[in-house]
């Protein structure tokens, strides 16, 4: 007979001969999970599980921790990053209870730099932002901002982070810093890149820096973060410490871990240089679309109806003939496109083959030295904010929050 | 067995390399690279994290009182799994069905679906933090009785290069975990127990050889002691002696303990700042420490020197926990004077501390912070002492004594990979799963089928170079032969610094195809390995080494030979047979079989003096 278990009752199970004791779990592919005794955790046909003694599961002892009041006062915004996320081992799933006891205790250090009240806007994985809660985190931020914060951290989900860091450049101009910061290694795990990040994080929001910024691992030791301009920055490793980069730019900072020294870059806007100011306007209606030999032009069709596209072409800035005549028709009917490029590094330049000249013939806007997310993340606040295709072209082309290099380095 | 050893109960804990093409969670490959040959390095902090029931392992909190920066070394044969930069992949099926095998063999059950888990590890052996490990199969038994407990699949740790370095070739090969139940009774058995389940491992064919590729670990307990986990014995020899010493030593600390209590011993929590006494010492470490603070242990007078193991001592146990905080050791009045030290400086130390005749004073130099982490540890290890035999992890040293490591692990320190896939044993799995034949019946058939002598047949099945063994053999080499070359020509030639592992069975096979054919002498085997292990083909080789001789053309050398030495012959007579063969052999260069030469020379000869 099978019986009904609760994650956390004592149970015995037999494998062979030998009989085992342990914690019930969960049930997972047709198995009774159980944790043995001994540690370890094992599946079980459920009809060799059997309940010894039903334990109520306990809650959890809420911690209380001491700051500093002579500390400067950080606000942090979570958006359900893994930073500090906690598991439940017992049912598997990831609690997201988050308190500045949870954090402080999750990143022990961070105590000694600053004061914390904290703000819980969302518990998801950061695929799952949307364009909504962009608008809601710039408009936490602010509030945050304007209620005194010396300095906002806002945890993320690493794959959509630098998205949310460019949405929030373009809809916030900030006196104090604005840091995002995540984990590519879970907080659960010895090794995660979660402390240093975080204390590194922290010493960042305190500094001088006076604009939206990404700190992550600068390599692959534990010894340095590097500070990302939001406009600037891509996840450019599926895995790596230091997968976030400044592309086509070099940071605007970095800082020295376990020193927390904070060292910023000459072009770094500084503190209170602007005033706080929001307008989180903004057109949700645009997409991004990557080209690539052979596309069906149709596709493009799609889009019909969107208010804005980006299209990563290939190279300088390029689609193929057939697609040229449908990003003219999407123009022809309202829809603003801009040209980005696959390459990720360079200029956007259609003024040099054929195909180039008939895009902008057709009325497609030159996206400069914006990497396409940035683009488009730019081009929702650029239309929340106007429909008049000259304005658009020109803010597209404008430099906001340093995403159009007035000139591009050499690299060398 | 000895009286003393009544009660004694131990049990062991086996780990062995497995010989995988790939690593238990990457691709890459297994093998252990010179350390000068990495190619980049990092550099990373661990920390505690705190078990799904809010609980932080003790063993980890220990190694926590330490911040440590890790320094890892990496090659071109490590990628970024081992780096802790890339999730695991998944469990490798070769190492899995290895496992199986061995389960099999001891009729062991099979785990329906084996779930990997993080065991917490931060010493900095794993850039995890955590060595990754997963339960196979349970309850399985053993030919003296005993049961093996279970038998796991887990990734070794990181090599430790030096004290915070640690290099990432040898991180992730794959190893099986043999647990026993504590079912063994003397040291005799432990070691014997420990040479069977090797042979069993050994017996797949999948393990790997060599120094650091077995590991055992041993639990040993007496009655009133406390269950001690001593790791790493890497000698199968020194297995009993550390057992026995073990046993001395849980009887040292109980009579110690017996000792402590009729004395009314105690120990002072708060320590004395003494630095101000050694100011004008002669000790080198004492005059250049920041800080010296003492501690009282009252009625431990003559305990802390007394002797527990061959060169361990109370003192030494101490040590090994104030060591933990980054002291270099302790000073112990039981030792003093000495090192430096003198009488008159004992004296106003023990009046500083107004230690009494039978009060033993601890004194710890360093930094304030380390200084007081230190007297703390020592304090901690003297309670111990008045309760007796502290339950601990602690690592073999050269002789079969033993240190204090870490506390004993508890479950707190096991939480699931959730990056690994839960890998399900199926019955049609588990009936596929070939047991392999054991070595020790290896070695019975190899004596049936070829005649060898017994004790060759099993030297044979032990050794790593059976299947070149078997290849020979098959190609028609004689038994003998092939035993020879594979159990003591290659091991002189290894030991003469020839590159012997360079040596493919294929070729060394061909040789002796070659030898068995007419084609080369028997004696010229080890010059045609040499070669052959310098890089030159069998082909060349023989061409080389053992030219082609005819028949006809031997007889000539041998007539001319003979022929231009009449007087050293008529002199000798078949005395001269030895001389003579050598200076036709150097002339064919080993191309012509020993026997038949001998055969030609000595009718030569034979002719010659008639």
């Amino acid at each position: 007979m099978i019986q009904e278990l609760a994650p956390g009752d004592r149970v015995a199970c037999t494998v062979g001969d030998t009989e085992l004791t342990g914690t019930y779990i969960t049930d997972r592919a047709g198995m009774r999970v159980v944790k043995l005794d001994s540690g370890y955790n094992i599946g079980v046909g459920p009809e060799r599980v059997d309940l010894v003694e039903h334990i109520p599961l306990a809650p959890q002892p809420a911690l209380e921790v001491e700051q500093d009041p002579n500390l400067p006062e950080l606000a942090i915004v979570s958006t359900g990053g893994t930073i500090a996320s906690r598991i439940d081992y017992r049912t598997g799933a990831v609690t997201s209870q988050f308190t500045a006891a949870d954090i402080l205790r999750a990143i022990p250090g961070l105590a000694e730099i600053a004061r914390y009240r904290t703000h819980v806007l969302a518990t998801i994985l950061s695929e799952n932002m949307t364009p909504a809660l962009w608008q809601e985190l710039a408009r936490a931020v602010h509030d945050a901002i304007a209620d005194g914060a010396s300095g906002v951290i806002v945890t993320h989900g690493t794959d959509t982070m630098s998205h949310s860091a460019a949405a929030l450049a373009f809809m916030l101009q900030t006196p104090v810093p604005v840091v995002f910061v995540g984990s590519q290694r879970s907080a659960d795990r010895p090794s995660s890149d979660n402390v240093m990040n975080g204390i590194s994080a922290a010493a960042a929001a305190v500094s001088d820096l006076g604009e939206v910024a990404v700190v992550m691992h600068e390599g692959p030791s534990d010894d340095r973060c590097a500070l990302h301009r939001a406009a600037r920055v891509r996840k450019l490793h599926t895995s790596r410490r230091d997968a976030f980069q400044s592309v086509e730019s070099s940071p605007i900072g970095h800082v020295d871990y376990p020193a927390r020294t904070v060292h910023l870059s000459r072009d770094a806007v500084r503190r209170g240089r602007r005033a706080l100011a929001l307008d989180d306007r903004l057109e949700p209606r645009c997409g991004l679309i990557q080209f690539y030999p052979g596309m069906e032009p149709a596709l493009l069709d799609s889009f019909a109806g969107y208010k804005g596209l980006v299209v990563a072409g290939t190279g300088l800035g390029h689609v193929s003939t057939p697609c040229i005549e449908r990003l003219g028709a999407l123009v022809a009917n309202g829809t603003a496109v801009v040209m980005t490029s696959q390459c990720l590094y360079g200029r956007v330049c259609d003024r040099v083959y054929d195909t180039g000249r008939d895009l902008l013939a057709c009325g497609v806007i030159e996206g400069a030295t914006m990497l396409p997310e940035v683009a488009l993340v730019k081009l929702m606040c650029v239309l929340g904010r106007t429909r008049d295709p000259d304005e658009v072209r020109r803010l597209m082309q404008a430099d906001l929050a340093g995403e159009v290099l007035g000139r591009t380095p050499h690299g060398l | 067995m000895d009286s003393e050893l009544t009660g004694l109960v131990a049990g062991l804990e086996i780990h062995q390399q497995l010989d995988t093409a790939c690593k238990l969670f990457c691709g890459c490959p297994t093998r252990i690279r010179p350390v000068e040959e990495h190619d980049g390095e990092f550099f990373r902090y661990l920390r505690a994290t705190a078990s799904e029931l809010g609980k932080i392992d003790r063993a980890a909190e220990e190694e926590m009182k330490q911040v440590r920066r890790f320094r890892y070394l990496a090659y071109d044969t490590t990628c970024l799994v081992e780096n802790d930069d890339e999730p695991p992949s998944p469990l490798n099926d070769e190492a899995l069905e290895c496992t199986l095998q061995v389960a099999k063999t001891f009729g062991m059950t099979p785990i329906e679906q084996v779930h990997v888990m993080r065991k917490l590890v931060i010493d900095g052996s794993n850039t995890s933090g955590f060595q990754r490990t997963g339960l196979v199969a349970v309850g399985g038994t053993l030919p003296n009785g005993g049961r093996i407990e279970s038998i796991c699949l887990e990734e070794e740790a990181a090599q430790r290069v030096e004290e915070a370095c640690f290099s990432l070739d040898r991180l992730g090969i794959p190893l099986v975990e043999i647990t026993t139940s504590p079912c063994l009774r003397s040291p005799e058995e432990v070691q014997e127990t420990a040479a069977y389940i090797g042979m069993v491992l050994r017996s797949t064919g999948k393990v790997k050889r060599g120094i650091g590729t077995i590991r055992q670990d041993l639990n040993v307990s007496i009655p009133e002691g406390a269950r001690v986990e001593i790791k790493g014995v890497q000698e199968l020899d020194l297995i009993a002696e550390v057992v026995r010493r073990e046993v001395r030593r849980q009887q040292g600390l109980l009579a110690i303990r017996a000792e402590l209590l009729s004395r009314g011993a105690g120990i002072d929590e708060e320590p004395v700042d003494v630095t101000g006494l050694f100011k004008n010492t002669g000790s080198a470490i004492l005059k250049k420490a920041p800080v010296i603070l003492g501690v009282r242990l009252r009625g431990f007078a003559g305990l802390v020197g007394q002797e527990l193991q061959p060169g361990r001592r109370l003192g030494s146990e101490l040590s090994d926990y104030a060591k933990r905080c980054g002291v270099g050791g302790i000073f112990h009045t039981d030792e003093l004077p000495a090192y430096g030290v003198t009488g008159e400086e004992v004296t106003s130390l023990r009046g500083a501390l107004e230690a009494q005749d039978d009060d033993c004073v601890v004194i710890v130099a360093a930094d304030r912070k380390r200084a007081q982490c230190a007297v703390r540890q020592v304090v901690r290890r003297a309670q111990l002492a008045l309760e007796g035999v502290p339950e601990e992890t602690r690592k073999m040293l050269e002789g079969g004594s033993s240190a204090y490591m870490r506390p004993l692990p508890g479950a707190a320190r096991m939480y699931p990979e959730t990056d690994v896939l839960p890998v399900a044993i199926t019955a049609e799995r588990w009936a596929g799963v070939a047991v392999p034949e054991l070595l020790t019946e290896k070695a019975l058939r190899l004596k049936r089928e070829s005649g060898l002598d017994p004790a060759v047949a099993r030297q044979l099945a032990h050794s790593d170079r059976l299947p070149l063994y078997l290849r020979a053999v098959e190609a028609g080499v004689r038994p003998t032969l092939a035993a020879r070359t594979a159990l003591a020509t290659l091991k002189e030639l290894g030991r003469d610094g020839v590159p012997v592992e360079r040596l493919e069975d294929e070729d060394v096979t061909a040789i002796l195809t070659a030898v068995e054919e007419g084609r080369a002498a028997k004696e010229a085997v080890p010059d045609l390995l040499r070669a052959v292990a310098a890089g030159s083909s069998v082909k060349d080789a023989l061409a080389t080494l053992a030219p082609t001789v005819g028949a006809d053309e031997l007889e000539a050398i041998v007539a001319r030979i003979v022929g231009e030495r009449t007087e050293f012959v008529l002199e000798r007579g078949m005395g001269a047979l030895g001389p003579l063969m050598g200076l036709v052999m150097a002339e064919v260069r080993g191309s012509v079989d020993g026997k038949r030469l001998s055969e030609l020379l000595r009718s030569a000869l034979k002719h010659a003096l008639e």
